[in-house]
C-alpha cells in the first residue's frame, strides 16, 4: 500500500508543479480532498471538488475546502464555459462510465485539463495476462474483475489517438515509471510498454 | 438543574416589539409586531459573529437550553446548538426567534388585533416567507448585528435562501439543511390536506374559535398526523412500528387504534393539538406552498446572483419530501452563479425528520463548514 501513497504523492507533486499559483482549479472526484488541499496551500488555488463519496465529502470539508458531492458521469451541465484554469481527472478516468464524455466536459469547463491514469498498456500488466491468463492484478490495480471500479481501462497509446481523432491538443505529458518520473520518454511505442502510470495535460 | 457540560442552560423567550407597521409582499401594511427570541452566547464588538438559526413548520423561539429546571425537554436544536457544539455559543451569538404568523410569542392569527381587541383569527394578513425574514431583519438590527450566518432546516432553510438573496450584504454565510427553494407538488397538496382538515372541523368557525367552548382539535390533529407522514419513510416507519399491533399481538376487528402506528400518528397529533394554533397552521403551510425562488426571481440563478455568501447544502437520502434533487437544484444554480457551495448528500433511514435527528455528521459538517470563516475572517 505504501507504494500506492508513494506514487499518489509524487501524482500530487506533479500536477502542483505544473499548475500556476492562484489559479481556478475543479478536482473531479477528489477524495478526500488531499490534491486539491495541496493546491491551495502551495499554490493559493481557489476552487472546488467534486466527489461521489459522503465520507470523502465530509473529509473534504473537514479540510476546509468546498466540495460537492455529485456523480462526475452526470456531466458537469451547472458548470460555464471555460470558467476554470484546470479541471484535473486524477486517477479516475478509468472508473467513469462515460470517459469520453467526461473530458469532453472538462475541456468545455476548463481552459487546460489534466487527467492522469494507470497505463493498461505497462508490461507488467501485459506479462500478467499473458503469462496468467487471468485479468491483470497490481498495485495499482488491486482489484479482482468482478469487484473492480476500473471498468475502461486504456493504454498510454489509446489515449493519445483518443486525443488526435478528437483533435484535443496535448501540451505536457509525464510518465512514472516503477514510482519515479521518468527522464527521457524515449518513444511513446517504449513509454507504454515501461511505465505505469501517465498524466497530461491537455486542451482544445 | 441540567448540568449536562455543553447545554446552554437555563434560557428565556425575550421579546421585542416593531411598532411601525411593515409591507408585506401581499402589498398589506401591517403592525405592530410583537417578536419572541431567544440567543445564547454573546455578540463581539465588530457585532459579526452572530448566527441566526431559522425554525420549521412548527418551530419557535426556544432552540436551546431549558427553560426551568423542572423542564423535561430542551429547545428544539439543543443538540446543535451549544459550548463546543456544531452553533457553538463560546464563538457564536446564536439568534432564534419565532416565525411571524407563528402561535409561540410572535405576532400570529391568535394575537389580540389592537383595533377590535380580539384575535386576529382570519383577518391576519396573508404572510410569506419573505414577509418572516423582514420581520427578522429587524430584530437582528435591534439587536445591534451588523454580519451575520443564516442557518435552517426544511422551512428554516426557505427563509435562510431568502435572507441570502434579500440581505445580501449582511450574510457571510449560509447552511441550508434538508430544505428546497420551492416545493414539490406532491408537497403542497399533503399541506392542502391539513389545512383542509383544519378548515372542515366543525369547531373552526372561520377561524374564529378562540374564546369558544369547542376548538378546532379534530381538524388540527388530523393535519398533524399528515405532516408526520411526510416527515418519517418507508423504513423509518417500517423499523419504528412495522405491522405490529398497541394492546394486543391480534387485530380488534373494530375501528379503534390497533396498529402501533396509528397510536403513534393519534398521539402526535393529540400532543400538537396543546401547542399549536389551527389558524397559524394554515397561515404557515400557505407561506411554505407560495415560497418560489424561481418564479420571484426569473430563475433560481439570478436569484443566487444576488447572494454575497459561501453556501453549504444539506440533504437526507430517505427524505421524500424535501428530495435530494431539489438540494441539487440549488447546488447547481449555486454554482452557475458562480457562488462558493459545499453539498453533501447524507446517508439516514430517518426521512425528512433526519435534518433534527442525525446531528453527529452534521455537526462535523457544521463545524468544519463554520471553521473556514474563521480562518479567513
Amino acid at each position: 500500500m505504501d507504494k500506492i501513497q508513494d506514487s499518489l504523492h509524487l501524482n500530487y507533486s506533479v500536477i502542483t508543479e505544473n499548475i500556476e499559483q492562484g489559479a481556478k482549479v475543479l478536482d473531479l472526484g477528489c477524495g478526500s480532498g488531499e490534491l486539491l488541499k495541496m493546491l491551495v496551500d502551495k499554490k493559493h488555488c481557489t476552487g472546488c471538488g467534486i466527489d461521489i463519496n459522503q465520507n470523502n465529502v465530509i473529509e473534504s470539508i473537514q479540510k476546509g475546502l468546498s466540495v460537492v458531492q455529485g456523480d462526475i458521469d452526470e456531466g458537469l451541465k451547472e458548470f460555464l464555459d471555460d470558467e476554470y484554469d484546470y479541471v484535473i481527472l486524477n486517477q479516475t478516468l478509468q472508473s467513469t462510465e462515460k470517459p469520453d464524455y467526461v473530458i469532453e466536459e472538462m475541456l468545455r469547463v476548463g481552459k487546460k485539463v489534466v487527467v492522469s491514469f494507470p497505463n493498461f498498456g505497462y508490461w507488467r500488466v501485459r506479462f500478467y495476462l499473458f503469462f496468467k491468463g487471468r485479468m491483470p492484478k497490481s498495485k495499482m490495480l488491486p482489484f479482482s474483475w468482478y469487484d473492480t471500479p476500473n471498468i475502461h481501462l486504456l493504454t498510454i497509446e489509446d489515449f493519445s489517438d483518443f486525443c488526435k481523432e478528437r483533435n484535443i491538443k496535448i501540451k505536457k505529458s509525464v510518465y512514472i515509471k516503477r514510482g519515479q518520473i521518468s527522464k527521457n520518454p524515449f518513444n511513446r511505442i517504449l513509454t507504454n510498454f515501461l511505465c505505469e502510470e501517465a498524466l497530461f495535460i491537455i486542451e482544445r | 438543574m441540567h448540568k449536562e457540560v455543553n447545554s446552554v442552560g437555563l434560557t428565556q423567550t425575550k421579546y421585542f416589539t416593531i411598532e411601525d407597521k411593515i409591507v408585506l409582499e401581499s402589498g398589506v401594511e401591517f403592525g405592530p409586531i410583537q417578536v419572541a427570541y431567544e440567543t445564547y452566547g454573546t455578540l463581539n464588538d465588530n457585532k459579526d459573529n452572530a448566527i441566526l438559526l431559522l425554525h420549521a413548520l412548527t418551530g419557535d423561539a426556544h432552540a436551546a437550553g431549558y427553560h426551568n429546571e423542572e423542564d423535561k425537554k430542551p429547545g428544539w436544536w439543543d443538540d446543535m446548538v451549544g459550548p463546543g457544539k456544531a452553533f457553538d455559543t463560546d464563538k457564536y451569538f446564536v439568534i432564534s426567534s419565532n416565525m411571524l404568523g407563528g402561535c409561540s410569542g410572535t405576532t400570529g392569527p391568535c394575537s389580540i388585533n389592537p383595533q377590535t381587541g380580539k384575535p386576529y383569527g382570519l383577518d391576519f394578513p396573508v404572510i410569506t416567507i419573505e414577509d418572516a425574514v423582514k420581520v427578522q431583519k429587524k430584530l437582528v438590527e435591534f439587536l445591534g448585528v451588523k454580519k451575520l450566518i443564516v442557518a435552517g432546516g426544511s422551512m428554516g432553510g426557505m427563509q435562510a435562501l431568502e435572507w441570502s438573496i434579500a440581505n445580501a450584504d449582511m450574510v457571510d454565510a449560509v447552511i441550508i439543511i434538508a430544505s428546497t427553494s420551492r416545493l414539490t407538488a406532491q408537497g403542497i397538496a399533503f399541506n392542502a390536506v391539513g389545512r383542509n382538515a383544519i378548515l372542515s372541523d366543525p369547531n373552526f368557525n372561520n377561524g374564529d374559535y378562540y374564546d369558544k367552548e369547542k376548538q378546532p382539535e379534530k381538524g388540527l390533529a388530523i393535519a398533524r398526523m399528515v405532516g408526520h407522514i411526510t416527515y418519517l419513510c418507508e423504513e423509518s416507519m417500517h423499523n419504528k412500528f412495522g405491522r405490529r399491533f398497541q394492546y394486543s399481538d391480534k387485530p380488534n376487528f373494530d375501528f379503534n387504534i390497533d396498529f402501533q402506528v396509528e397510536s403513534y400518528l393519534a398521539h402526535q397529533g393529540q400532543v400538537f393539538v396543546d401547542r399549536f394554533d389551527a389558524n397559524s397552521y394554515l397561515y404557515i403551510t400557505k407561506a411554505v406552498d407560495y415560497f418560489d425562488l424561481a418564479q420571484k426571481h426569473g430563475s433560481l440563478k439570478e436569484a443566487f446572483s444576488k447572494t454575497n455568501a459561501r453556501f453549504l447544502v444539506m440533504s437526507f437520502t430517505s427524505d421524500w419530501l424535501f428530495p435530494t434533487s431539489q438540494s441539487k437544484e440549488i447546488v447547481q444554480a449555486l454554482i452557475k452563479a458562480g457562488r462558493d457551495v459545499s453539498f453533501c448528500e447524507i446517508e439516514s433511514p430517518c426521512g425528512h425528520d433526519a435534518f433534527l435527528l442525525e446531528f453527529e455528521t452534521q455537526t462535523k459538517i457544521v463545524k468544519s463548514f463554520l471553521a473556514k470563516g474563521e480562518n479567513n475572517g
